[in-house]
């Protein structure tokens, strides 16, 4: 083997080994920040891991939304028209929270069965549903966005 | 009446990219120069055509004709005359028709930019554009028709979403979209030259200019973007790894890739097969960003509409494009394979790593945003990959490339050493370590997010700044030799010096950024770090087209007044959706980002979010220096003058006829 041609092998060998570790961190990383989605029955159900980060979706139900304390903590129920659970948020909700829409919210469950979120997301659209909470939303009653 | 006449005119111009797109690439096989010369009237009638078209629909919005459907669901009488016309591209429909307009812009740019190209190439880079316009067309007249009528007409429209009633709106779409269709030229220049078979530097050489053009155009387009995103959404954050972020973050790492790999096959006649695959990879990601935001399979603001036509023509299109041209570079690559050799210490090298890990970061972008989709659609569950994904990939991948970047300007074609390397690099590497160590200390807190970010920013920074003297060492009048450094290496290192800024922004505003949440009635205030933020109160007000809230919060630091912010809370008069309006007190050195949330109770209070940003601007002020290196670099001297001497000399035009 003459020299050049092993000081090629080399660099390909490193890059290999480069290319290899990208994709195991990327493996890795993939597999940690994986989140799931669940509707509020699967929530009910208890299929969400305990203490796992997950989503939850679906509508917020009119007239339960309370600030309990000296209103930076909003409380509210998220239902799939099946079952329904509680939401508890601390800070400025997005533009477009209104009850009756469809949010999804990014959290942990709380022992209590209460779902401590620390984000949550509506969308910049007057019929807009997110598509997730579209597609677990049980026969809706009524009309299906509120406007 | 209009409208349908840019109806006709879209159809005009389908028929004509059928001729542009046929004629002279038949014309460049069979070697016969009439017909290769359809290409450039072909593009200018298209130009034409697209003009009235855009104009046909421009006019629609500018004189309320509401009795055209997409005008109707975008505008408003009480919309200002500068959105309007900026509503032209709000939505779907007309943001498809602005990507054709631009793609027959780009054409007419070749052609009048192009003359030193022969004609063979020239011929067959129109069409295979014209091919792409094609595509671009049917779509258009078969799916989405922004003339299409809604008749009877409405008395008035449904308004622009007001998230896009912003001059940073405005404009991003167009230079984004400038970015992503330019890249069809450097895609257009790859196929012509797999067709011909023959990849040498003067392709590359062609080729070049384009590509940093669109690249620059796509790096203003992101920069804007963010810029936007941060000002209009409320949130105080520049970049969310949102899957329309990365549609258009995708196709600028694999561009940025392809801008370095073209360098290598121009000077030096490596890389050739890999280089075209970039160009080929950039086009189709940027295809793939498009769709991806405007089909609606996303969820983000960007989404529009679901409509299974439109997925189903997106997905044909994407797959006859990706597809036909990856099975030609099967058929034609083998025979471009180059046979260059350079050692592992050569700036070759170090771009090949550029490329590696670009296009590998790229890819691992690609896999955190399809694969929710690829799970949805395969009906195993819903999930979302989140930014802690992207930011534990970014990060250590984009490490090591700004520890190579200056480094490797540096590198000699072929061989180096490193010893002669580290003669340059030893005194910016103990400067970039004890600076960048001992900086975080003037904040509040030593951190090494912080110190690491401060330490690649210097280093990226110095050895920049130490490829300038290398080059002018030795030499008897630095002045002089200063102003004979050709333009090329001037782009170049403004771009790398815009890594080195961007970094700084990216690291301290990661780390030294607060953020808050609170309740404040008037009167109130409440510390966050050296700065005091006293709520005045909140009043009405009203806008052209909205009633606002607005409210009046006073910044203090050391008891001195420093700014007065007047966030709003907007209900547009239309769509009755409240928006949130940030007032923000930019600084070199720190933003403050006032938001208000809700009014909460009966004293008066509101929820209010505050930021203090340091550094935030820094971020964005490098990404416009790296697009201004860009365009020093494509406007280097070399590229016209090597334009006219091949021009002079149209070597082996007859034999690539053949």
């Amino acid at each position: 083997m003459t020299p050049a041609r092993r000081k090629r092998l080399l660099l390909i060998g490193l890059m290999v080994v480069g290319i290899a570790l990208a994709v195991g961190l990327a493996l890795r990383a993939f597999n940690s920040n994986l989140m799931f989605f669940y509707s509020p029955s699967q929530v009910v159900a208890g299929e969400p891991p305990e203490g796992a980060l997950f989503r939850v979706g679906g509508m917020v139900v009119e007239g339960s939304v309370e600030r309990p304390g000296d209103g930076m903590t909003v409380r509210f129920g998220l239902t799939d028209n099946q079952h329904t659970i509680t939401v508890e948020y601390t800070g400025i909700l997005p533009d477009l929270f209104r009850e009756g829409q469809g949010i999804v919210a990014k959290g942990r469950l709380r022992p209590d069965g209460v779902f401590v979120a620390d984000e949550v997301l509506a969308k910049h659209d007057e019929n807009y549903m997110p598509p997730e909470v579209a597609g677990i939303m049980k026969k809706p009653q009524g009309t299906e966005t509120g406007r | 009446m209009i409208p349908e006449l840019g109806h006709f005119a879209l159809i005009l111009a389908l028929v004509v990219a059928l001729v542009q797109a046929t004629v002279p690439l038949v014309g460049a096989q069979l070697g016969r120069v009439s017909w290769m010369h359809m290409a450039r009237p072909a593009v200018w009638a298209q130009l034409i055509c697209m003009g009235v078209a855009y104009g046909a629909l421009t006019w629609a919005f500018v004189t309320h004709d509401f009795s055209v459907r997409y005008v109707a669901a975008n505008s408003n009488t009480a919309l200002p005359l500068m959105y309007r016309i900026s509503a032209v591209w709000g939505s779907h429909e007309g943001s498809l028709l602005l990507w054709a307009t631009i793609l027959s812009l780009w054409s007419g740019a070749v052609t009048l930019f192009g003359r030193g190209i022969p004609l063979v190439m020239l011929s067959r880079v129109l069409a295979v554009m014209g091919m792409i316009s094609i595509g671009f067309l049917l779509f258009m007249l078969l799916t989405s028709n922004p003339f299409e009528r809604l008749l009877p007409a409405p008395i008035e429209g449904r308004d622009l979403n007001p998230l896009l009633q912003d001059p940073g709106m405005a404009l991003h779409p167009p230079l984004l979209y400038m970015g992503y269709v330019g890249f069809s030229v450097a895609f257009a220049f790859a196929i012509a030259a797999l067709i011909d078979g023959r990849l040498d530097a003067a392709w590359a050489r062609w080729s070049r200019p384009w590509t940093t053009i669109a690249w620059m155009f796509l790096t203003l387009g992101i920069t804007l973007g963010s810029w936007w995103a941060y000002n209009e959404l409320g949130w105080g954050g520049w970049w969310f790894w949102d899957p329309v972020e990365n549609a258009s973050f995708m196709p600028w790492l694999v561009g940025t890739a392809l801008v370095h790999s073209l360098a290598v096959t121009e000077k030096r006649g490596a890389f050739k097969a890999w280089t075209v695959l970039l160009a080929v990879f950039s086009f189709s990601l940027s295809l793939l960003g498009t769709f991806l935001v405007r089909s609606g399979v996303l969820t983000s603001v960007h989404a529009f509409a679901t409509d299974p036509a439109r997925g189903l023509f997106i997905l044909v299109f994407l797959a006859v494009v990706v597809g036909g041209s990856l099975m030609l570079y099967a058929w034609r690559a083998p025979a471009v394979r180059s046979h260059v050799h350079f050692a592992p210490i050569s700036r070759e090298s170090a771009l090949l790593l550029n490329n590696v890990l670009l296009v590998v970061t790229a890819a691992s972008i690609l896999l955190g945003t399809l694969y929710p989709l690829i799970v949805d659609a395969l009906g195993i569950g819903k999930i979302s990959v989140g930014p802690p994904y992207f930011n534990a990939v970014f990060v250590p991948l984009t490490i090591p490339l700004a520890l190579v970047v200056g480094v490797g300007a540096m590198l000699r074609w072929k061989q180096d050493s490193l010893a002669r390397i580290w003669k340059h690099v030893r005194w910016p590497a103990v400067i970039s370590v004890a600076l960048g160590t001992l900086l975080p200390l003037l904040f509040d807190r030593w951190t090494w997010q912080a110190a690491l970010g401060l330490t690649l920013a210097l280093w990226v920074g110095l050895t920049t700044l130490e490829g300038f003297r290398d080059r002018l060492s030795g030499r008897d009048r630095p002045l002089a030799a200063f102003a004979r450094i050709p333009r090329g290496f001037h782009g170049m290192s403004l771009a790398h010096a815009g890594i080195a800024v961007f970094i700084v922004g990216i690291a301290l505003t990661t780390t030294y950024s607060v953020e808050k949440d609170v309740r404040l009635a008037p009167g109130e205030s409440w510390v966050l770090g050296a700065y005091e933020f006293r709520m005045v109160g909140v009043k009405p007000v009203q806008g052209p087209n909205y009633d606002a809230q607005r409210g009046e919060i006073r910044v203090f630091r050391d008891g001195e007044q420093v700014a007065v912010l007047y966030p709003e809370k907007r209900i547009y008069r239309v769509q009755r959706n409240p928006m949130t309006e940030a007032a923000i007190d930019p600084g070199l050195g720190r933003d403050l980002f006032v938001a208000l949330g809700e009014p909460l109770g009966e004293d008066g209070a509101w929820s209010v979010r505050l930021y203090y940003k340091p550094f935030i601007r820094w971020i964005w002020t490098g990404g416009l220096m790296m697009a201004l290196g860009g365009l020093l670099a494509a406007t280097d001297r070399r590229y016209r003058q090597l334009a006219r001497r091949d021009a002079r000399v149209p070597a082996g035009m007859a034999e690539a006829a053949a």
